[in-house]
């Protein structure tokens, strides 16, 4: 299991970045990627809309498996990662790195402080199995 | 036997020719048709369609349903789905009545519009409502109608602001929160016990004044009657909402209870299930809806009615809402399941239910000896849930019984149970053939102890095994790749 | 008991092994309130006193005789060989094909029906058919709807009424406003202000049988915005200009006349083709090509992940069905017939449609409009089109679906022709609508 110390994680298995230039990078943890199995298809949000924390603002599918992503911190979305469209299965190959899925430009940084530290994830992740 | 058992099974288009052809009908001179429609009208190219003759169709078609795994050649136990024979007299029953146009004068279709009639009566005597649509054409048709008129009858009462919430428990089956949201609701899940019934203290704090329906199915998705009905039906009411039926577990009660005593307000029933009508490989389905006198008056229209001494359609019900499909109904299986109660009377109901449930029982225990473990110990009804041992996965399992000629039970359903098969054998089936498949089911457990990887590698002897199917999502071909266009 | 197989011996054995001591025994948990009611039902039959009985509900019904109704639903020519193969009993008593190892049979022919439907429509993905054609209509406003984001349909009065009426009963459930575009001279004219529709919804050929531009509504509908839907007559397609060859998006429509009997209106089933980029959105089954371990070539339901049983309250639709068997007819009739052979039907029903109203014309009858019409058109009456319906049936004719005030018309029927009516069918007809005074010189009517 695979959880990444320079990252901060939702509940729902989404991580965040810390904010670089105003911009926080969010994917999903290799403990998501593992439970969804092979991602067939990802469904992105639009640039420019604006986000609340805990919105559903994307959708990862797998097979037999379709799982809403929520904005861990509220912001407008920036960018997101036109690559899934054509190879999807880089949210299982990478999903810290060529596998993100958006990026969001937040206005109080500070919403990042309620989401998880590396150690409670890992307890969290732990106990749902 | 010119199937091919290696390589792949001939498309339609990869018999098809040139110039071949099959059926030929009757002939005309060839119309002017630029001068008769217009040249900007019409079409420039042929479409592309097989071009096969009439024996290389036959072939085709009856070596595909070679391929096929079906109720008459195959035990198929599929938990929720009622896989009982299906009586070849309907189909004889049913040509009877398929010329008929739905147009036509509706004094040269009394028989047809009696016989709907006499369903309809029938059905809401089973079901105790006092009145029934035969229109829609599936059980989530049905639950959308239900659910309509539900919120019909809540504006009416100037609540329909106020009410924009439907309860339904976690066990659902997928139709009934895609029902809700598509009449415009917002959906709460409830959460079961352990004895596998909904929780009746979450289910207290789930009501309230916005909520407009509770969705329920009694016996429930994981084949236990709900005991505390009646009180859940008067916290209900009491608390303003509708109560709805998800008629798919009927067979389990069918002519014992009738879910109107049971305090619902409204029903579908699912006639491709309880009624017998055929599965036909995924449709048509038939899903009639009863109601209580409150709601009559929001029923779909038209209405098939007593009229001038006969029978005939009425559009006359002004708080309708409105139709809900073209014509009237799926009239060829209504005629089927019209042939099957008139068959078996309510004598014969009462035994397909008490024979139902005795086969899932006796099948529960028959599978618990194989080595299965069953998560609710209790009598259950029509069906039952039940795990493989630690470690074996439901999916691998149902793999393997392919092998032995049988279907899989129902696998990964309910939700709230992990690994979860769910098994209803229906009354149609001999203790033999029970007997077989828990057999079948207990080597399959042995050989998976003794021989790691077999069971990941099942199924071996079904016309193809495992398939891809991540690469069937990833990169979608929904149609025949003909050669001329980009891979 | 019919269709349960135990014996005495089998239920005794059963109980023995579950534990019980009888049948009802295994239903004392239920509340005893609940147990046991007393239900009226007509006594049981036999299967001889069935048939029998059936036999003489069916004498009741008139069938015979020559027919020219049409509103959607036709008799055309289906060849012995489609009930055959369609109705072997592999297919009817399959379920859903959720164990593609062993569901190979209904799995490809339906991506057979798919690739059909797509070349039939000139678009680019079918799913596996829906309902019926009102239905798929519904659900592809929804489906624009989503994709436009908008709030707001367009739909032509040539659209059928009860595809309408279902519309509305779908589309008020999610706050959907439906303008109706009324026609002119018995077709759509360019709507004013598309602006802000979802999509535009068009019939071709249209209720009343006339042909209209769906060119130039696609136009508007893109220039708005919007998305055209076209609702089809699939058969018609084998001559007239596919959807996908005039800018529509979506098209759907009923597939009956694909080769399915009418049965009083249903089951027959719902069609929906689309635009590759709106794959998406496609509510329904899908069933895509792959291969097995062993690199074969095989089938199987893909995308299920927009569907009910994964998306649940977030799916496209409620839809769990499809209506398989009735699709499956299509896809071998489709296959039997051929693109000859459906042409031949079709351009024989434009043709008798013709020379009805050839016929019709020289005893001095009046079609109500002078747009071209495909193999349906509307004949202006003196009596209420209801009246004259149940006239023709009385002297053994089946003819005369009448058409709603809505359209202004007065009093007026819709007959069609297919590649079945013979020249003494029309001969029936004509002396039926003389005798009945129908075609007497009368004043020029207008609605």
């Amino acid at each position: 299991m695979d959880i990444r110390d320079n990252l901060r994680y939702a509940t729902s298995h989404e991580w965040a970045t810390e904010p670089d230039g105003g911009l926080v990078t969010v994917g999903i943890s290799d403990y998501a990627q593992d439970q969804l199995g092979d991602v067939v298809y990802v469904e992105l949000p639009e640039p420019g809309r604006k986000v609340a924390a805990g919105d559903a603002v994307a959708v990862v599918e797998s097979v037999k498996t379709a799982s809403d992503i929520y904005a861990p911190v509220s912001g407008t979305v920036e960018a997101v990662n036109e690559a899934l469209v054509d190879t999807p299965e880089k949210i299982n190959e990478s999903p810290y790195g060529d596998g993100w899925l958006f990026r969001l430009r937040v206005e109080d940084a500070s919403e990042l402080r309620t989401l998880l530290d590396p150690d409670a994830y890992r307890r969290a992740a732990a106990e749902e199995d | 036997m010119a199937e091919p058992r290696r390589g792949s099974f001939p498309s339609i288009y990869e018999r098809s020719r040139p110039g071949r052809r099959a059926a030929r009908p009757p002939r005309h001179d060839e119309p002017d048709l630029a001068a008769l429609l217009g040249e900007d009208q019409l079409r420039d190219d042929a479409p592309r369609l097989p071009e096969v003759s009439e024996l290389d169709l036959v072939r085709h078609f009856t070596q595909l349903a070679h391929r096929q795994f079906s109720i008459d050649g195959n035990v198929y136990p599929l938990g929720s789905c009622t896989m009982k024979y299906n009586p070849k007299v309907h189909e004889d029953a049913a040509r009877l009545f398929q010329d008929l146009h739905p147009y036509q004068a509706p004094e040269t279709a009394q028989g047809t519009l009696q016989l709907l009639f006499e369903l309809q009566r029938d059905l809401g005597a089973l079901t105790g409502m006092d009145a029934v649509s035969l229109q829609p054409a599936a059980g989530a048709h049905g639950e959308l109608t239900g659910i309509l008129m539900i919120r019909a009858y809540h504006e009416a009462r100037g609540e329909g602001e106020q009410r924009k919430v439907v309860i339904v428990p976690d066990g659902a089956h997928g139709t009934n929160p895609a029902t809700a949201s598509m009449a415009g609701y917002s959906v709460v899940e409830v959460e079961s016990d352990a004895r596998g019934e909904v929780d009746l203290e979450a289910f207290r704090r789930a009501l309230g004044p916005e909520v407009a329906a509770v969705m329920l199915t009694n016996p429930n998705t994981v084949g236990v009657f709900e005991s505390r009905i009646l009180e859940i039906a008067g916290l209900a009411h009491e608390a303003g909402a509708q109560l709805y039926y998800d008629g798919a577990n009927l067979n389990a009660i069918v002519g014992r209870v009738r879910p109107g005593d049971m305090g619902f307000d409204v029903v579908h029933l699912n006639l491709h299930k309880t009624f017998t009508t055929p599965h036909g490989g995924g449709g048509p389905g038939t899903g009639p809806i009863g109601v209580k006198a409150h709601l009559a008056d929001f029923l779909p229209v038209p209405l098939v009615v007593r009229q001038d001494g006969g029978y005939g359609l009425s559009e006359d019900l002004p708080h309708s809402i409105g139709r809900m499909r073209s014509f009237y109904g799926n009239v060829g299986n209504l005629v089927r399941a019209y042939a099957y109660i008139r068959t078996l009377g309510l004598e014969g109901l009462r035994r397909v239910s008490g024979h139902a449930v005795l086969n899932a029982n006796y099948l529960r225990v028959k599978m618990q000896r194989a080595g299965f473990r069953i998560p609710y110990q209790r009598l259950n009804m029509h069906e039952f849930v039940a795990q493989p041992p630690e470690g074996v996965h439901t999916l691998d399992v149902a793999k393997a019984l392919l092998d032995y000629g049988m279907h899989p039970m129902t696998v990964y359903f309910p939700l709230i149970v992990k690994e979860a098969m769910m098994v209803e054998p229906t009354e149609t089936e001999s203790l033999e053939t029970l007997d077989a498949y828990a057999e079948a089911l207990g080597e399959v457990l042995e050989r998976a102890a003794a021989e790691p990887g077999f069971l990941a590698g099942a199924p071996y002897d079904t016309p193809v095994r495992r398939l891809d199917e991540v690469r069937a999502a990833r990169q979608p071909v929904l149609r025949f790749p003909f050669a001329d266009e980009a891979g | 008991m019919p269709y349960l197989p135990h014996s005495p011996d089998d239920v005794r054995r059963a109980l023995e092994t579950i534990g019980v001591d009888s049948i009802d025994a295994l239903f004392d948990e239920l509340p005893a309130s609940l147990r046991n009611p007393d239900i009226e039902l007509p006594p049981a039959m036999d299967e001889t006193a069935l048939m029998a009985h059936l036999r003489a509900l069916a004498a009741s019904d008139v069938t015979g005789g020559p027919t020219f109704l049409g509103g959607g639903m036709r008799r055309h020519f289906i060849p012995a060989v489609t009930p055959h193969l369609a109705l072997q009993s592999e297919f009817v008593t399959a379920y859903t094909p959720y164990q593609p190892e062993v569901a190979q049979g209904v799995l490809q022919a339906t991506f057979e029906f798919q690739t059909m439907m797509a070349e039939l429509t000139g678009l680019d993905v079918s799913n596996a058919s829906m309902y019926d054609g009102a239905t798929a209509v519904a659900e592809a406003a929804l489906l624009a709807v989503r994709h436009t984001r908008r709030d707001a349909v367009l739909v032509s009065r040539g659209v059928h009424p009860e595809t309408r009426a279902v519309l509305a009963t779908y589309l008020r459930a999610q706050g959907i406003a439906i303008q109706t575009v009324d026609l002119q001279d018995g077709r759509t004219p360019v709507p004013a202000g598309p602006d802000g529709a979802a999509c535009v919804i068009a019939q071709q050929p249209n209720h009343l049988g006339s042909l209209e531009d769906m060119a130039t509504l696609g136009e508007a509908a893109h220039e708005g915005g919007g998305l055209l839907v076209a609702v089809v007559d699939p058969l018609s397609l084998a001559v007239l200009k596919p959807p996908g060859a005039y800018g529509a998006d979506v098209a759907v429509g009923d597939g009956q006349t694909l080769g399915n009997p009418t049965f009083f209106g249903g089951p027959s089933f719902g069609f929906m083709v689309v635009r590759q980029e709106l794959l998406r959105q496609l509510p329904g089954r899908l069933v895509g090509q792959t291969a097995d371990v062993e690199g074969r070539r095989a089938y199987v339901l893909t995308l299920q992940a927009r569907e009910q049983h994964i998306r649940r309250g977030k799916a496209k639709s409620n839809i769990c069905s499809n209506h398989q068997l009735t699709a499956l007819m299509a896809t071998v009739n489709m296959a039997a017939l051929g693109p000859q052979g459906l042409r031949e039907m079709a351009a024989g029903s434009v043709r008798q449609a013709h020379r009805l109203a050839d016929r019709l014309r020289a005893e001095g009858a009046r079609l109500a409009l002078d747009a071209p019409f495909f193999n349906e058109f509307t004949l202006s009456t003196r009596q209420p089109g209801s009246v004259v319906r149940s006239a023709l049936a009385a002297r053994g004719v089946h003819a005369g679906v009448p058409v709603g005030s809505e359209y202004g018309l007065g009093h007026a029927v819709l007959l069609a022709a297919t590649e079945l009516v013979t020249e003494r069918d029309m001969d029936a007809l004509l002396g039926a609508l003389r005798a009945g005074g129908e075609l007497e010189a009368a004043e020029v009517r207008h609605g």
